[in-house]
């Protein structure tokens, strides 16, 4: 992976208060700045930089697909290495695949290819599911969350 | 538990799932392109959120740009009975970024309990592991960690248009 763009501290500040709690109101952007100890265009100038040199991937409302009546579901295949480009492929392409990684396990878990779903609909899952293992000719074990566990956000910038 | 969108809420998740406008009044702008009051757009998102539709406004780090560069799926085999009184356990460590119960898939998968770390080396994701596995002592029966090497894909949610 390439090397993070640089950041100062202002930056880091802003990157731990926003992490949620971007307040609703006519000048948010001058809210925030005020809590930071800098001014509404440093803040916007900042924010702009932030996501043009991916230190951030996204500024704005987090959706829960599950609440507007779609589905999101984490599923796993165990993909041999021989025919790994070609079944990268096929899911890639499928735009219901939201996330894709190649994971390593640490003990003997042969599951190496694991993805995201993400549809409008809870049947869209089944189909895109149907889709990949068709055009694969592997099985796809799907994962869906079955209870989440609060957890905050709270990983404090290091660099 | 969910609730379809009206057509205007629909509008503002396609309008916003990009990112908030870099404006000053960046609810003003919304509201202008979708042809409603600063107000009803404001108090449309703030409804949002109570119900969560919308999990939280706010900014999500690249972790390897702030300094996390190794992140594990660690996975692990408890009794149903007792895995939520666990979970929640799990999540409270400040190093555990998302937990979730999931469904076994005998015989290749005998892990319902997901925990995502992340940590500055692969080392350093192992010792969070470890004391996870202290956490949960003798309730765990196997586990495993999968950590990430390559990211195929990765575009986010986008609802169609």
């Amino acid at each position: 992976m390439p090397e993070p763009a640089p950041i100062d501290a202002v930056d880091r500040a802003i990157i731990d208060r926003l992490q949620g709690g971007f307040p609703i109101c006519e000048r948010p952007y001058a809210e925030v700045a005020g809590w930071l100890g800098i001014d509404e265009a440093e803040l916007l100038e900042r924010l702009g930089r932030l996501l043009a040199t991916r230190v951030l991937t996204r500024f704005g409302p987090m959706f829960q697909v599950e609440r507007m009546g779609g589905a999101f579901v984490l599923a796993a295949m165990a993909v041999p290495e021989s025919d790994w480009l070609r079944v990268r492929a096929i899911v890639d392409s499928l735009p219901e695949v939201a996330h894709n990684y190649r994971r390593e396990s640490d003990r003997n878990s042969a599951f190496n290819m694991w993805f995201v779903l993400a549809t409008e609909s809870a049947a869209g899952i089944a189909a895109a599911i149907g889709r990949i293992e068709e055009r694969s000719g592997l099985p796809v074990f799907a994962f869906p969350k079955l209870r989440e566990y609060f957890v905050e956000m709270k990983l404090a910038v290091r660099t | 538990m969910s609730q379809p969108l009206d057509d205007i809420d629909r509008r503002l998740v396609l309008a916003t799932q990009g990112g908030l406008p870099l404006v000053a009044r960046p609810y003003h702008q919304l509201a202008e392109q979708l042809g409603v009051s600063p107000a009803e757009l404001m108090a449309r998102l703030q409804r949002m959120l109570g119900n969560g539709i919308i999990r939280r406004i706010g900014a999500v780090p690249n972790h390897y740009a702030i300094g996390y560069t190794a992140n594990g799926m660690s996975v692990w085999d408890v009794p149903d009975e007792v895995i939520d009184e666990l979970g929640n356990r799990v999540g409270e460590l400040d190093f555990v970024t998302h937990c979730y119960h999931r469904p076994r898939r005998l015989p290749e998968w005998p892990y319902n309990l997901f925990a995502m770390v992340h940590g500055g080396s692969r080392d350093e994701v192992l010792r969070q592991v470890a004391e996870i596995a202290r956490l949960l002592g003798p309730a765990c029966r196997a586990h495993d960690v999968l950590f990430s090497t390559e990211i195929l894909k990765k575009t986010g949610l986008r609802i169609g248009g």
